[in-house]
């Protein structure tokens, strides 16, 4: 029991401490950059948690980061590695926004849950590509979700400028058409713009933990990922297998793109969901995969983003400097040796002392 | 015809130089067993150090000094973490080229802004510089192409010819090995890491201040990853990586020809050429195998 309870604090006092650290490492990077880090560090928490709306706001933040999450985390248990969540999470959201603005009459509901089905479809086609170009060619893919990436980018450029997916009211900014108001998500926090997508991704989150730990589909994924040639050896079909973790976990992202036209801007511009793709990854891996520490980490991440906004705001800084600080958290969080390795030239170098 | 020869070449070359200058470094650390995604956020940092070197000192050369320099630093921290403590190098990786991301704006809008700086200037070669078609786009360039060109055959007697070459692709193949008779894989390692640093940190800096002279956020948009898909594609052997790197940078050329034509105005399609190249090099050449054998893999002392 108390071993359990250590093991539990480590597990846990660990990603504190790196976040810790990569605080103060930011703090003193902004301060050799001249800015006035007190403020900085006060609007960002302001503009995080400081209201009922900048809670909404986090939230907002938290819900595509949870989505691009699962998806790193469901590939990777299956020990594929996914860097394409950001090609993926647009390409479900051009199927689906299509969808939402394209099709009407459908009973609200319905009209939803068909938008929803398609993002997951074009989502988790993109990254079905991945993994046949894996199995079948074993190309390696790290970079093939890479380039997907900036290919499904190029093709949002092409979305927002051309028939017929651009929205063709006169003197509108590129942009796809803006799906129907039927379509639209609820918002859950009166007041702010915190949508029920929220709820969705807090769903996702349930879904891949049974899916991953209560199926026997998931444990064979996970089996695969831990050790290939057990899965081999017990006779499971490691290209299957990998096929349908990439396919699913491209749906997951393609579903956080859709849901963040349906849930907050009703319509797709160029960079709608900037840089969610990377710091789904972020998110995943300082919550180790597992379901409870990738919502952690997401409203850690949700909040430096939207704190960001208001610390550029008030502070000067600007909003991009929070990247900083999630770079160096992920460093820090997967080096548990740094500190073990403090610890030891510490001794080294005191023991030496006492022998000098 | 000889405009065309001559522009296309100059495109081709003007592309495929930051991949061949970061993808030389990678051959590097690949061969020592090391994936560094971070070439990415390097090559980027490398980007705009050498526009502020440049505008602080009034001098491109300067700026590629500063590039290096920052190359170099960030390299043995990628060591460091990947060698000393052993992290999942994927995820050092991507951890640099996020804080990269963020760092390179910030330091841009406090003190650069896209300002135009002194960007590389030309030095034609004389004489070869006035031959027929090919003189123009083949000899009169800025010194890093000089360089990227010179290096190749440079990289290739380090590595196969020299002692040192050979204890970098031992390492990279049975660290352990390497250890029992005496090879230093940590300082090997490490040696690699600064040095591919420093490459993708002036390939960065060529980005920034080859043609345009001025730093735009995000401007390395994925070539530190198709440096890394040159080193796959060039088989993990520097002559090889200069012939991606040209076939690359032809797909770059071509784009910029057909903008011209009729096809012009579905220029995202054009765009995405190159990355699709990539996908399909990989494809091609992924099981052929100067892969080492211990890629990725950190290695324990016992």
């Amino acid at each position: 029991m108390q071993k359990k309870m250590q093991q539990g604090f480590a597990s846990l006092g660990f990603p504190l401490l790196s976040i810790f650290v990569a605080l103060i490492l930011g703090a003193l990077i902004m301060m050799a950059m001249g800015y006035d880090v007190g403020k900085a560090y006060i609007s960002l928490l302001n503009g995080a948690f400081g209201s009922r709306n900048s809670i909404g706001e986090t939230l907002i933040q938290v819900t595509p980061l949870l989505f691009t999450a699962l998806s790193y985390a469901i590939a990777l248990r299956c020990g594929l590695i996914n860097l394409g969540a950001e090609g993926q999470l647009y390409i479900g959201a051009i199927c689906g926004s299509m969808v939402g603005a394209h099709i009407s009459g459908l009973p609200a509901i319905l009209h939803i849950i068909f938008i929803l089905f398609t993002g997951f479809i074009g989502g988790a086609l993109w990254g079905l590509i991945v993994g046949i170009l894996k199995m079948r060619f074993g190309a390696s893919e790290l970079i093939t979700t890479i380039m997907l990436n900036y290919i499904a980018l190029e093709f949002v450029s092409y979305c927002v400028t051309n028939t017929p997916f651009k929205d063709m009211t006169k003197g509108a900014a590129p942009r796809m058409t803006s799906i129907i108001d039927n379509v639209k998500l609820p918002t859950i926090l009166s007041g702010t713009r915190l949508h029920a997508g929220f709820i969705l991704a807090l769903i996702g989150v349930v879904a891949y933990y049974i899916f991953m730990w209560k199926t026997t589909k998931g444990y064979e994924m996970r089996v695969i990922g831990m050790n290939p040639n057990a899965g081999r050896y017990s006779g499971m079909n490691i290209k299957r297998n990998g096929l349908l973790s990439i396919f699913i976990a491209g749906g997951f992202a393609g579903l956080g793109g859709v849901i963040q036209i349906i849930g907050l801007t009703y319509f797709l511009t160029e960079g709608f969901a900037a840089n969610v793709g990377f710091s789904g990854v972020a998110v995943a891996l300082l919550g180790g995969c597992h379901p409870l520490g990738m919502i952690a980490s997401a409203i850690l991440f949700g909040a430096l983003n939207a704190g960001g906004v208001k610390m550029q705001l008030l502070a000067g800084v600007p909003s991009a400097s929070i990247y900083m600080i999630q770079g160096m958290i992920i460093l820090f969080a997967v080096s548990r040796e740094l500190f073990k390795w403090i610890r030891g030239k510490a001794k080294k170098f005191s023991g030496g002392v006492a022998n000098g | 015809m000889v405009d065309f020869i001559t522009n296309f070449l100059s495109a081709d070359i003007r592309t495929a130089t930051p991949l061949i200058l970061a993808a030389l470094g990678l051959v590097f650390s690949e061969r020592a067993g090391i994936v560094n995604i971070g070439t990415e956020g390097i090559m980027l940092t490398g980007a705009l150090l050498g526009c502020l070197g440049s505008s602080l000192w009034g001098s491109s050369l300067a700026g590629a000094l500063l590039a290096i320099a920052g190359g170099a630093i960030m390299g043995f921290i990628f060591a460091f973490f990947t060698v000393s403590l052993r992290a999942n190098q994927i995820v050092v990786g991507m951890a640099f080229n996020i804080f990269a991301g963020g760092f390179t704006v910030t330091l841009n809008r406090l003190l650069l802004n896209g300002a135009k700086v002194a960007g590389f200037p030309k030095y034609p070669i004389p004489i070869l510089s006035k031959l027929p078609i090919f003189g123009e786009a083949l000899f009169n360039w800025p010194i890093p192409v000089y360089l990227a060109f010179i290096a190749v055959p440079l990289c290739w007697f380090v590595l196969y010819k020299t002692n040192s070459g050979l204890k970098i692709r031992a390492v990279g193949e049975n660290p352990k090995a390497c250890d029992t008779v005496g090879i230093n894989v940590f300082r090997n390692r490490y040696g690699v890491l600064v040095f591919s640093g420093m490459m993708a940190g002036i390939a960065g800096s060529f980005v920034s201040m080859g043609q345009l002279s001025s730093f735009t956020e995000g401007m390395v948009a994925g070539k530190g990853f198709m440096a890394l898909a040159v080193c796959v594609f060039g088989n993990y052997s520097p002559v090889s990586v200069i012939l991606a790197g040209l076939l690359f940078g032809a797909a770059d050329a071509l784009k910029y020809r057909l903008l011209t034509t009729s096809i012009g105005g579905y220029y995202q399609f054009l765009n995405m050429l190159p990355y699709f190249i990539t996908i399909v090099a990989l494809c091609v050449f992924a099981r052929r195998s100067n892969k080492p054998a211990s890629s990725g893999v950190a290695y324990r002392k016992e």
